[in-house]
Formats: structure tokens, sequence, C-alpha cells
């Protein structure tokens, strides 16, 4: 199953870093990045599989929040299909 | 990969502009539980819901964590509780609709409806029965919501029925009177019912339909608030094209939801109900989205134009996007639930007239109106019978929901809380129309009924 990864928030050193090693632990692969700066806002996309991942999506969702909220960054995943539903016909 | 700026997009439309799954409603008939014995009955209607909607709400909230998107009620309808009540050998229906609540609780939803009866061209005596037991089905369940048809475009209006549901909202608000008469909030008098509608208080699980079905409604009045924020001064052409745009969106993101529910669940798929549904909510209204298009205030003149733009760009963009379209689809005006409304009205630029002008175009009628507590029941009759005939003579569901909140005036405040909201209290015309009610009998259906 793929997912997108979204993280948003003020700029900093190691973002990147942080959200590929909390992904790696838990087995999540890496398929795509896109990343920007937006008016001083950090903000990345992230293609992921999450077929694979050593614990289960509702889990991985608080991980990622947990982890955003201590960077005081907003970090979410969702299931690609919604995306996909919204924006390609 | 997909586009940042499309991720980007519908992240801002979930947490800037109330974008959700407003209800996943399960349609489960009960026409298998009739009993002679209605203790009987009421055992196997609780246990039919239950084995029937057991994984239902959690189905709802795993949805909700993998999609990332909010889907704010779990709800089910039900066959009309006049035609499972009909069998059983009792004059008291208040029972049935305990059952239905006991059950509705157990299984975690927030609201059951389907304590209805359809009687468009006639009652049988289950149905009298419903009826009566109306007022005090709502004021003892916390849930159960009900509704009664007594119009549609092939039958006319059954003015008996007209007659009988002014007494009925006027018992059910005083039964309920020490909650501002918030039973009436979950009653529903319709013409043109339809039978997959899967929002409240109107829903039921038609005769026509499977044993069960999935049923999903989308809202999103803030995103088409926000899209037309971005073609200002526009042509209405331009209007109407964002709209559909937006609502084309929408409408994919509840038929993904409602697919993925109905294989999980392993329920059929029913439809997918593309109505804009307000909340009390600043950001979430329908108000501001006819506001947006230059009117100073809803209600004042050039609203119903509006409206009917609104109403009908939200039905063409949806209905590419979904694989069956039903319910309602259209654009609510529910007054209390609408932030917008709720200050027109108290403003005074939003009267009952207005709305009821407003209701030719718009998906439904006349909703969660507050009145003052000593509207007599003959004008409540009057009022639903002015909106039957605009469902009927236009071939459309009209629905009167409204509360003669006891004790209140014009220009007090009602309180339902929650998704409810509160309503102002409106002036209605004082002349009377009790010599019209009381004649009974039944309006003809018009001449376009007669297409065969």
């Amino acid at each position: 199953m793929r997912a997108i990864v979204t993280v948003i928030g003020k700029d900093q050193v190691g973002i990147i870093a942080a959200v590929c090693a909390l992904l790696s632990e838990k087995n999540v692969n890496v398929l795509d990045i896109s990343q920007t700066i937006l008016q001083e806002y950090f903000t990345m996309t992230m293609l992921v599989d999450v077929s694979q991942a050593t614990i289960p999506f509702a889990a991985l969702k608080e991980a990622l929040a947990a982890a955003g909220q201590d960077r005081g960054l907003d970090i979410r995943i969702q299931r690609e299909d919604i995306f996909d539903a919204m924006h390609r016909i | 990969m997909l586009n940042s700026k499309d991720i980007l997009s519908t992240i801002r439309m979930i947490d800037q502009q109330h974008l959700d799954v407003r209800t996943i409603t399960m349609g489960i008939s009960l026409l298998d539980c009739c009993d002679p014995d209605p203790a009987a009955a009421c055992r196997k209607i609780y246990d039919k819901i239950t084995t029937s909607a057991e994984k239902l709400v959690q189905t709802g909230q795993d949805i909700e964590t993998e999609f990332g998107i909010p889907i704010v009620n779990k709800r089910i309808s039900v066959t009309p509780i006049a035609l499972v009540a009909g069998a059983s050998r009792t004059g008291d229906y208040v029972p049935f609709a305990q059952a239905m609540d006991k059950a509705a609780k157990a299984v975690g939803v927030n609201f059951i409806g389907g304590f209805s009866a359809l009687v468009q061209k006639g009652m049988t005596e289950g149905d009298k029965k419903l009826i009566t037991a109306i007022p005090e089905a709502l004021a003892v369940t916390d849930v159960v919501c009900s509704s009664v048809n007594m119009g549609s475009t092939k039958a006319g209006i059954n003015m008996d029925a007209v007659r009988l549901m002014g007494e009925v909202i006027k018992a059910t608000a005083d039964r309920t009177a020490d909650r501002g008469g918030f039973g009436c909030a979950k009653l529903v008098v319709f013409c043109n019912a339809v039978e997959d509608n899967p929002f409240m208080a109107g829903a039921f699980h038609g005769v026509g339909e499977a044993e069960r079905v999935i049923n999903v409604g989308v809202s999103g009045p803030g995103v088409v608030h926000h899209a037309l924020q971005s073609v200002k001064g526009q042509p209405f052409d331009v209007v109407a094209e964002t709209i559909k745009k937006t609502a084309f969106q929408v409408t994919r993101m509840g038929q993904l939801v409602a697919q993925e529910a109905s294989a999980r669940l392993n329920v059929p798929f029913g439809i997918v109900d593309l109505s804009l549904a307000p909340t009390p909510a600043i950001g979430d209204s329908v108000a501001r989205i006819l506001e947006e298009m230059g009117l100073e205030v809803c209600g004042t003149h050039g609203t119903t134009a509006a409206l009917a733009l609104l109403n009908d760009a939200v039905k063409k963009g949806g209905v590419m996007a979904s694989s069956s379209v039903g319910g309602l689809s259209g654009a609510f005006i529910p007054v209390s639930e609408d932030e917008g409304m709720i200050a027109a009205a108290q403003s005074g630029a939003l009267t009952l007239d207005k709305l009821e002008a407003m209701t030719c175009v718009c998906s439904v009628g006349l909703d969660m109106i507050a009145v003052p507590g000593d509207t007599p029941a003959a004008t409540i009759s009057a009022i639903i019978a002015d909106e039957a005939a605009i469902g009927m003579v236009n071939t459309k569901t009209t629905a009167v929901r409204i509360i003669p909140a006891p004790g209140k005036r014009v220009g007090d405040m009602v309180e339902f809380g929650g998704l409810l909201g509160s309503a102002p209290v409106m002036p209605c015309h004082t002349g009377s129309a009790q010599d019209f009610v009381a004649r009974g009998g039944r309006i003809p259906a018009p001449m376009h009924s007669l297409k065969n």
C-alpha cells in the first residue's frame, strides 16, 4: 500500500533526516521526495510504500505526528488513493 | 508522483476549509422483523440492527485514520417502522422506537432514522398508530429520528396527514419543552421523500432497497466558498464552472470512501449524496457562499437566483464523479446549522417567506427553523402544505423541520448544541389558516403526474 507523508512547518536543520530515520526504523520504503520552502515554511511531500511496515498504519501515523510535535512540525500520513481520487481522472 | 501543489490543496481543504465526509449511513431492511407479538418484533429489530451494523463505527474510524479525511457521522437508516410494526398486535409503537434507540447506542452510531410512515395517498392503521406515537417516541429516546411523507407529485397532498402533523409537531415540542422543543429537530415532514437519503433527520431505508446498503453523504460548503473567493467579480459562467470543479473533487473523495466502506463491511454500495451540508462552524456556511457571489446579506433580493446556480452546479460537478448519485444532492439551507443563515435571520434580512422561495430551488426545504411557541398547530400545518405544494408541483423533494419553541418569542434564541446549532425564533404570518387546514381530504396531484 502506498501513502503520502506530508511535513509542514518552520524550516530547521535535519527535518528530512529525522523523518527518513523514523520511516526506515519502521521499515517504510521511501519512493519519491519533493521539497520546497514557501515563505519560510518548509513543505515536503513523500511517496512511501508501507506494505512491509513493522507497525500498523494507525501506529505509524501516531509516531510521525509525535515526531513532528517535538520539532514544531505538522507531519501526517494518508493513503495515496485520496489524492489520486481528487486530482486525477 | 502526484503534484505537491495538489497534495497540499487537499490538506488545506481538510484543515482550513472543513472538507469532510458528513456521514456514512448503513441502510438496513427490517421487513423480516415483523411479528404479531410486539415484544418479539422489537427483539428482532434490535438483533438485526446490532448484527448488521456491528462494525460500522469501527470501519468508519479506520477509513478516517488511513485516508486522513474526517468522517463526522456514522448512522443507520431502517425500513419505515409503520410497515414493520403494522404486523404487531399493539396500539403502542413507542417500544419500537426504544428498540431502535437501544440498538443504535449499542453499535455507537449517533442517529438512527426510520421511525417513519409513508402516507402520501392515505393512512393505514399502522401509519396512524405510528404518527400518534411520534411525540412520546422522540421524547423518551435520544438518537431516533422520525419522518412522515405526506405528499408526492404522483399522489397529491394528503391534507388529513398535514393537519395531523401540525398537531404532532406541537405535541413533540411540548413533550421536549425542557430542551427547547428538541424533539422537533428529529422530525421531518416530506413531500416526495427519497428512499436512499443518508442525511438525518429524514433518512429511512426504502422498500425498494436491498437487504443492507451503504450510502455516503459528502459535504464541503467551506471548500466551495474558498474556491469562489478566487473568482471575485467574474461572470456567473465562471462561478458555475468553479463550483462544478470543486463539487467534482469533493464527490470523488466521497465515492472513494463509500467504495472502501462498502468493501470492508461487505455491504453493497448504494449512492453518494452530493449535498452541501453546512455546520454552525465559521467557514462552513452555505449562506456565506451566496454572499460571496455578491449579495450583502443572505436573504436579500438575488438570493434565490444565487442558490439556484449553486444547487445546479453542485449536481453537475458531482454527477460524473460518482458511479451512483442519489439521496437529496444539492444545497441544504438549515437555518440553525448555518452560521451565515443564523446571522441573516437575526438581522431580519432572512425571513420565512424568503426561505420558502429558496426551497423552490434548493435540494430540500424549510429546515431547522424555530418559530414562536404559541404558533397554532393549524399555522404549522399550513406551512407544511405550502412547502408540500412546491415539492408536488416542481417534482422535487421538499421538507419541513420546524420547531415551535415552547415559551419562546420572536427574537429569542433556541440552543440545540453540536451540529444542530442554535436557531433565532422567526416570525410567521398571524392570519389564521384554521378553516383551510380543517377541510382535510386530498389536494389532487398536478396534471404532469399523468405521464404514462
